[in-house]
């Protein structure tokens, strides 16, 4: 058991933090280039090769290792040394609850391809995200900069908001699921709606929560602090806020956390509302039965595994596509707009819609 | 020792440790909060333990999250400094609270151990024990008076402030 623990957490770290979270600041670079008609990163290069600016992410972080770390005058040395941390600790530890795919029955093994399958997972999720308000309102305190304090107080004033509002936006889903924990969600989502009798439809959060899904992406999003959102850093207010005073690998780490958690965001999104590695129209049992036909059993169940993985990332990539083109379509939101947005809009609306699903699935279950 | 008596004892140490921080660091106000929700998190350690999974998420949520932002949000726009802080004033006063706490705990420990639960057999954990469902149905069946009646104090309190505000802005 403990062995299949530590090969769970490897491959989360290895294949969605050291993997994809510096090919993210590429798609970042590229996507942003695509869409302002420019060509974007294409000049780190080894040997003349330059792999369509792949290269830049590595550069990056060999720029940031080397560059002197900086510590201001008059700074909380320890406070100063520790916030980096307490915001990238939990982006990361919040894959621990994320499905990867669903259970495999080899013979007498299972495999459940979830690190820790906890009843209460996106209460988990919550949890450590309140955690992670700390780095950035700390990095603010701590600096001794009155920007670096400006940007900490706005960020602890936005994320105590959309932390209140995050959670009522998910109840609708909670509800219909009747399950809050992750791999549950997935599941109960692996099955096809007949609509009408006529039009098959997958059985994903999003068909049922059209508004939930919206109102939880904005939510999330504006705990991630990126544009439009970005009001801790506003750079034409306040230079950059919360990490002005932060060099090197420690800025690394504010940089690194923000581009963890959008891959975070993206799989919570595509568990709780698209279906996570369920493939529509196609559930577990029939892709199985369907490969068999041609091959084992075992190795049916091997490529059914695979090709729900393969699903699931699908999916992430394109939540973060989505996620990146709202963030270089929309300009900074002001001050007061994300307050207003947050409690005069998404506040009263999640709790309609917990309202009104309550309703409907009292109609509909009786 | 077992894993959970090692985690136990682990976060407990935490726990005391981290709740004493928050009292000696009476000087910087941002670390005795920092100190506060480290004893806030260790608890949640300890909820954990104890099979009570809902407890723990709240605890961190909303003691460890929500509620500490709030005070380092106050503790930063204040912006208080050590020499803010009366040195060596109310002597006696102090010594009073130091007294007055010596009982408290005195009498705290003498009531754990006359308490029966200390030698009572440990029961079983019921199925669903410490899940979102049990403490929901508990919640909204045999207590739904007492969670409405504090909704409404809730309620009460922030009307009450914001009238105590908006009388400010006028």
């Amino acid at each position: 058991m403990p062995i299949e623990v530590i090969v769970k957490t490897l491959f989360i770290l290895v294949v969605m933090v050291v993997g994809i979270a510096p090919v993210i600041t590429w798609i970042e670079r590229k996507q942003s280039a695509v869409m302002q008609d420019r060509i974007g990163a294409n000049r780190a290069d080894v040997a003349g090769i330059t792999v369509l600016g792949l290269l830049h992410p590595a550069a990056d972080v060999i720029k940031l290792i080397t560059k002197e770390d900086v510590v201001p005058i008059g700074a909380n040395r320890f406070m100063h040394l520790v916030s980096p941390l307490i915001a990238a600790v939990p982006a990361i530890i919040a894959f621990a609850v994320i499905p990867f795919g669903g259970v495999y029955r080899f013979g007498d093994t299972t495999l459940n391809l979830v690190a820790a399958d906890i009843d209460w997972g996106l209460l988990y999720i919550f949890a450590i995200g309140s955690i992670a308000a700390y780095g950035t309102v700390l990095a603010g305190w701590s600096s001794n900069n009155n920007w670096s304090m400006l940007g900490g107080l706005r960020a602890s004033a936005q994320m105590i908001s959309y932390e209140v509002t995050l959670g009522l936006t998910v109840v609708g889903a909670f509800m219909v699921f009747e399950t809050l924990r992750l791999s549950d969600m997935a599941l109960a989502q692996d099955r096809t709606l007949w609509l009408f009798g006529i039009l098959p439809v997958p059985a994903w959060g999003i068909f049922f929560q059209p508004l939930g899904f919206l109102m939880f992406l904005t939510a999330i999003m504006a705990e991630n602090k990126r544009p439009p959102f970005d009001i801790p850093e506003g750079e034409s207010e306040i230079i950059a806020g919360y990490h002005l005073e932060y060099s090197g690998m420690r800025f690394g780490l504010f940089f690194m956390s923000e581009f963890i958690e959008i891959i975070v965001i993206a799989a919570l999104t595509a568990t709780i509302f698209l279906g996570g590695w369920a493939v529509p129209w196609a559930s577990t049992d029939a892709i199985i039965a369907g490969l068999s036909r041609w091959v084992g059993v075992g190795f049916a169940t091997a490529l059914c595994m695979l090709i729900h993985f393969a699903t699931f990332l699908l999916k992430v990539v394109f939540m973060i596509w989505v996620q990146m083109l709202l963030r270089w379509s929309l300009p900074r939101f002001r001050y007061d707009q994300v307050m207003n947005l947050c409690w005069k809009i998404l506040l009263p609306l999640s709790i309609a819609n917990i309202f009104v699903t309550g309703l409907v699935l009292l109609w509909v279950r009786g | 020792m077992t894993v959970e008596a090692t985690l136990f004892y682990g976060f407990a140490i935490l726990a005391v440790v981290s709740a004493l921080g928050m009292l000696l660091n009476f000087r910087n106000t941002v670390a005795s909060a920092m100190s506060l929700v480290v004893t806030m998190v260790s608890l949640a350690g300890i909820y954990v333990l104890l099979e009570a999974y809902l407890v723990a998420a709240i605890q961190v949520m909303v003691y460890g999250g929500a509620i500490v932002v709030l005070f380092l949000f106050v503790v930063m726009l204040l912006n208080l400094s050590t020499d803010e802080f009366p040195r060596g004033r109310r002597r006696l006063a102090k010594l009073a609270l130091v007294v007055a706490g010596v009982a408290l705990l005195a009498q705290a420990l003498v009531a754990l151990g006359r308490s029966p639960l200390l030698s009572a057999p440990v029961a079983a954990v019921p199925e669903g024990f410490g899940g979102y469902r049990a403490l929901g149905i508990a919640l909204y069946t045999d207590f739904v008076l007492l969670v409405e009646m504090a909704s409404l104090l809730l309620l009460a309190a922030i009307v009450g402030a914001l009238i105590l505000a908006k009388r400010k802005i006028d």
